[in-house]
């Protein structure tokens, strides 16, 4: 009897409270998500068309892209004050933080190049001339490349973060918004909104693997825009926002097949899990609010009231 | 203990009649399916622009629809038990019936629960079959749902005893159903949500909201979700007891129908 009863209450023992933040690209605005009671508990404001969203790795200070204010702000996640900018370029909208929790590499939409800065002595290290109209950021788990993806080259570009230079370029479908490496590093995944693919990439020598689409009863092609992932801790199931598709898909990491597709709110961007990687909390831009997914069953279960236009998704542990 | 034997022998019958058509069965089920499997697999996008109780978050038209198409069961059980009321009363067995030492009440109840459990059963086949093709309520929602399903059958049953008692012959029967069951159905939230009604018109969506048919549906879409309507079941048990009370005045050979009958 103890062998049935102590796996239930284990499973039954609440996740660890956190937060998730969401930036809100209309109302200049970021709108704090209790993951507990699933209610928006603070707003802050912040600078114009918050986009990306990024907390340093011991969740000391939260990094904001506020593209229409042409900088990077740091907020004090626990009183919400802005601490100060950094130096981004202009146009922000995609940033990653590299490893050494010193670096972001920001994505210059206007001006065709990727920032490199350093958050201790707020300056500029390096700009690295990419695509036009680059826009998705990543960097691998090493920390030895980072990814960025034009979005009129139709590139995803590998930068060298020792020597800050451009080591190969490869061809994704149209319009590439955003790219992730898996947790072990050994792939690089790009979607590509326009194309209505996601690409996968064998980092190591940087040959494609794998070529997703995606196919919804009821929606026509045109309205399937891959853009954001997430990987699920074991790094069996990759999760796609599908933009207005309204749906997120879910992937199976090692066939490449597409499982299911989940009903969310309009217009969806990006996402972030939970704590314990239970739930997974989606951006709705258009509908302006962000839905909670069920990793376990993949179903919607509840749809939480933002502000306009959320984009950016972002998980912070409270206790 | 004898109302009790009663009970038990009229739900037996029906039982058996309901086991004996297979046909039955079948047709009853086939009418929410095809619903189900073309009607809003056509419209399964039209949905998801608001969220309303006891929803949580976008749904899917085929999820929507799924309390309004077991209403649509109850609703068409009940005319049909009520038609074989009509029937029973052609061939005598009602007299029969209607003779036994058991106040005419009683006997009348007892019918409308055998015919309630009737449509249950069916609801319940119903939701598997929306089950397996991939439509699912939460777990605990299928037990809720009982007591919702019932209440429904119960009013809808009532409902088609008080038509009965109403109509001469099993030829006229068919021209009240339509004069029922397609204006119940329609302006109701079977097929629509109110507020979506409420674009259409006020007028319309306040005939739709005193639709008891609508009240039905609502504590059913409710009882799915393990959530519970005040409001829907108050004004579904009003509705039960009115139509029951016509019933049994319709019925009642002293007062009802069946004395202008002849």
């Amino acid at each position: 009897m103890k062998k049935i009863l102590i796996p239930a209450l284990l499973a039954a023992s609440p996740a660890l409270s956190g937060e998730i933040w969401v930036t809100n690209e209309h109302d200049d605005t970021v709108s704090v998500i209790d993951t507990e009671t699933y209610e928006v508990k603070r707003t802050i404001e912040v600078g114009e068309r918050p986009r990306g969203i990024t907390f340093s790795k011991d969740y000391s200070v939260v990094y904001i892209c506020a593209s229409d204010s042409d900088t990077v702000q740091v907020v004090d996640p626990n009183t919400g004050e802005i601490l100060h900018d950094l130096p981004s370029g202009e146009d922000p909208e995609q940033f990653a933080l590299h490893p050494d929790n010193r670096h972001l590499y920001i994505a210059n939409e206007d001006d065709a190049i990727a920032t490199v800065v350093d958050v201790e002595t707020r300056k500029v290290v390096a700009q690295i001339d990419v695509g036009i109209e680059p826009e998705g950021m990543a960097i691998s788990p090493d920390g030895l490349i980072a990814i960025t993806t034009s979005e009129t080259t139709n590139m995803a570009h590998w930068i060298n973060t020792e020597t800050h230079e451009l080591f190969a370029n490869t061809l994704v479908d149209s319009r590439p918004r955003h790219a992730e490496f898996t947790h072990d590093g050994s792939q690089l995944w790009v979607s590509s909104e326009i194309g209505g693919t996601v690409t996968v990439f064998n980092v190591a020598d940087q040959s494609e693997i794998a070529k997703i689409r995606f196919e919804i009863t009821g929606v026509h092609p045109d309205n399937i825009q891959p853009v954001g992932f997430e990987f699920t801790e074991d790094g069996k199931t990759v999760f796609v926002t599908l933009g207005p598709s309204n749906h997120v898909a879910t992937i199976n990491a090692k066939t490449f097949e597409v499982e299911d597709y989940i009903l969310v709110g309009r217009r969806v961007w990006h996402m972030a899990f939970n704590d314990d990687n239970t739930e997974l909390y989606t951006t709705n831009g258009v509908s302006g609010d962000v839905t909670v997914i069920d990793v376990a069953s993949r179903t919607p279960i509840r749809t939480i009231k933002v502000g306009r236009f959320p984009w950016g998704a972002a998980f912070r542990p409270t206790e | 203990m004898i109302y009790f034997t009663a009970l038990i022998a009229i739900i037996q019958r029906e039982a058996l009649r309901y086991i004996g058509q297979r046909e039955r069965f079948v047709a009853a089920l086939v009418r929410p399916l095809v619903w189900l499997l073309v009607f809003a697999a056509g419209f399964r996008a039209a949905l998801g622009l608001s969220i309303t109780p006891p929803y949580l978050t976008y749904i899917t038209y085929e999820i929507y629809i799924i309390p309004g198409l077991c209403g649509m069961i109850l609703l068409f059980n009940g005319m049909q038990s009520s038609l074989s009321l009509v029937y029973d009363r052609e061939m005598g067995s009602m007299k029969v019936l209607l003779t036994a030492p058991l106040p005419r009440w009683w006997l009348l109840f007892c019918k409308l629960v055998a015919g309630a459990i009737i449509s249950i059963l069916q609801c319940y086949t119903f939701l598997l079959i929306a089950r397996i093709y991939g439509i699912r309520m939460p777990t605990i929602g299928y037990v809720t749902a009982f007591p919702a399903l019932l209440v429904g059958g119960l009013m809808l049953g009532a409902l088609g005893l008080a038509l009965s008692s109403f109509v001469k012959q099993l030829e006229n029967f068919a021209g009240v159903m339509n004069f029922v069951i397609f204006p119940m159905f329609f302006l109701s939230s079977a097929l629509y949500p109110l507020w979506k009604m409420a674009e259409a018109g006020r007028l319309l969506h306040d005939i739709c909201a005193v639709n008891p048919f609508t009240q039905a549906v609502e504590l059913v879409r409710f009882a799915l979700y393990a959530q519970f309507n005040l409001p829907a079941l108050g004004w579904s048990l009003l509705a039960t007891g009115a139509f029951l009370a016509l019933a049994i005045w319709g019925y009642d050979p002293a007062r009802g129908m069946i004395r202008k009958k002849g």
